[in-house]
This record gives C-alpha cells, structure tokens and sequence, in this order.
C-alpha cells in the first residue's frame, strides 16, 4: 500500500496521520511532510502510525529527525501506536527509550507539550 | 531444493518487489505465518542496506537476493560494494540514537542493523566468496 499522509490540528498540537509503507521508496515524503510542518511553525507533533502497516529503518531515521528538530526549537514530538509488530521493533532499536509512546492521539495530546517531551 | 532468484536495479522503489518476493516465497516454503512480519522487514533492512551501499559507491551493478528452501528457509542478499563498507555495522544504544551529532545515515545504518540481529536469529554478514562485495545471509526455519 502506498503512503499516505493527512494533516490535522488538536488543541496545541498538530497530528500527522500515516497510512500504508513507510520504506527506503517512500520515507522520503515523510520527511518532507514533516519538515514543512515544523518549518511552518508546528511545535508539538504528534506523529499517528495507527495505520501504518510497514515501518523500516529509513522511516524510524525519519521520526529520530523530526525528533530532534523539534527537540531543538523547544518543541514537543509524539508517536501514536498500539500494533504490536511496529511495538517490536521501537523495543527491538531501542528507540522506545527516545520516543514517547501512546496508544490513542487522546493519551498522546492528554500528555500535553511537557509531559510528550519527557 | 527450490531456488529463487531476484536481481534489480540499485533503486529504492524496488526494495518493496523484493520484500513482497522473499514473503512470497517464504510462505510457499512452509515458514511459519507469525514469522512473515519479520521476514519481510529483515529482507527489506538487508536489500536497503545494499541500495544504499550502491548509490554511495556510484555502482549500477543490480543487487542480488536469492532465496532457497532446503530444510529451512535461507535468503541472501548480495551487494558489490568495497568490502570495507560492510564492516562497522553495529547497533546503537539508546543515548546515542538521539545524539544531536549523529548523521541520518548513521542513525539509518545502525537502526537497520539492530532490526536484521534482533529479528533473524541465523543471521550472517560476510564477504562474497568471489569478486568485490558482501553477502547478508538469513536462516529461518521451515515449519513442515
């Protein structure tokens, strides 16, 4: 399935709903869609991977970038996602040690800017 | 023995042909469907690997993934890249992943890294037996 992205904004928050593949062929739009969110001035992201169903290496590199840039401006970055496989592999990389992760967008907005940023 | 074999272009638009191949292909030989999910995202880590090892050499040769089932499942995936590119794979810890200095690629190499050993539990990277190049080998087991 192709990638597929959609923009919408809860409260402070700005939520990036992904669908489809996130791979080396498509990440690249990813990081595109990302950087101009945050280069048009959204600080607290909530990235949604609730329909996503392939995540690579290329898309977690993606997600560290954004993390980081949005780390560096004093903003807040957020992942949402309750499957298990893509669990695995945040567990596998230890990335669910970098990224804070919830289940549903309303546990990741509840967190709020301070508590997404932990 | 059955063998199958995929050669393609260096581009990254096909490491999906491939992922959909080595599943395909995997199922047919009797893996275990709950093993699928990590077969597909280990054989896509190792063919981006190669892709990304081509495209930084310059190289157009096409990168190989055969996959066989005899007694088990092996998949192996080729690139013709100087070997001394394929030494330094090492997976990361966690301070580091968000180390501010860290380069994409290097977070991308070392990601990919980490899901190859932490899925594929036969998992080899070694030289090429003949010419320039290295071989990402992958076991799993057949459940016939």
């Amino acid at each position: 399935m192709e990638l597929s992205l959609a923009t919408r904004t809860v409260g402070e928050h700005t939520v990036l709903e992904v669908g489809g593949e996130v791979d080396v062929y498509t990440a690249p739009r990813l990081r595109e869609r990302l950087l101009e969110l945050i280069d048009g001035g959204a600080r607290h992201v909530v990235v949604d991977l609730g329909r996503v169903d392939f995540l690579d290496s290329t898309g977690l590199g993606v997600l560290v970038g954004a993390h980081k840039r949005l780390r560096t401006a004093g903003g807040s970055f957020a992942l949402v996602c309750d499957k298990e496989p893509l669990l695995k592999i945040f567990r596998i990389t230890a990335l669910d040690q970098v990224f804070p992760l919830h289940p549903t967008v309303e546990a990741a907005v509840g967190a709020g800017p301070t508590g997404a940023n932990a | 023995m059955a063998t199958v074999r995929l050669s393609f272009s260096p581009a990254p638009v096909h490491v999906r042909t491939a992922r959909l191949v080595g599943v395909a292909v995997a199922r047919r030989a009797g893996v275990r469907e709950d093993l699928l999910d990590e077969v597909r995202l280990a054989i896509g880590e190792a063919c981006t690997r190669a892709v990304a090892l081509h495209r930084q050499y310059g190289l157009a040769d096409p990168v190989l993934v055969e996959m066989s089932d005899g007694g088990s499942y092996a998949v192996r995936v080729v690139d013709r890249a100087p070997i001394e590119a394929g030494i330094g794979l090492t997976a990361l810890p966690p301070d580091e992943l968000a180390n501010e200095s860290l380069t994409d690629e290097a977070l991308t190499t070392g990601v990919g890294f980490a899901l190859l050993a932490g899925f594929v539990e036969d998992l080899q990277v070694r030289p090429v037996d003949e010419g320039i190049g290295t071989e990402v080998r992958m076991v799993w087991p057949v459940g016939r």
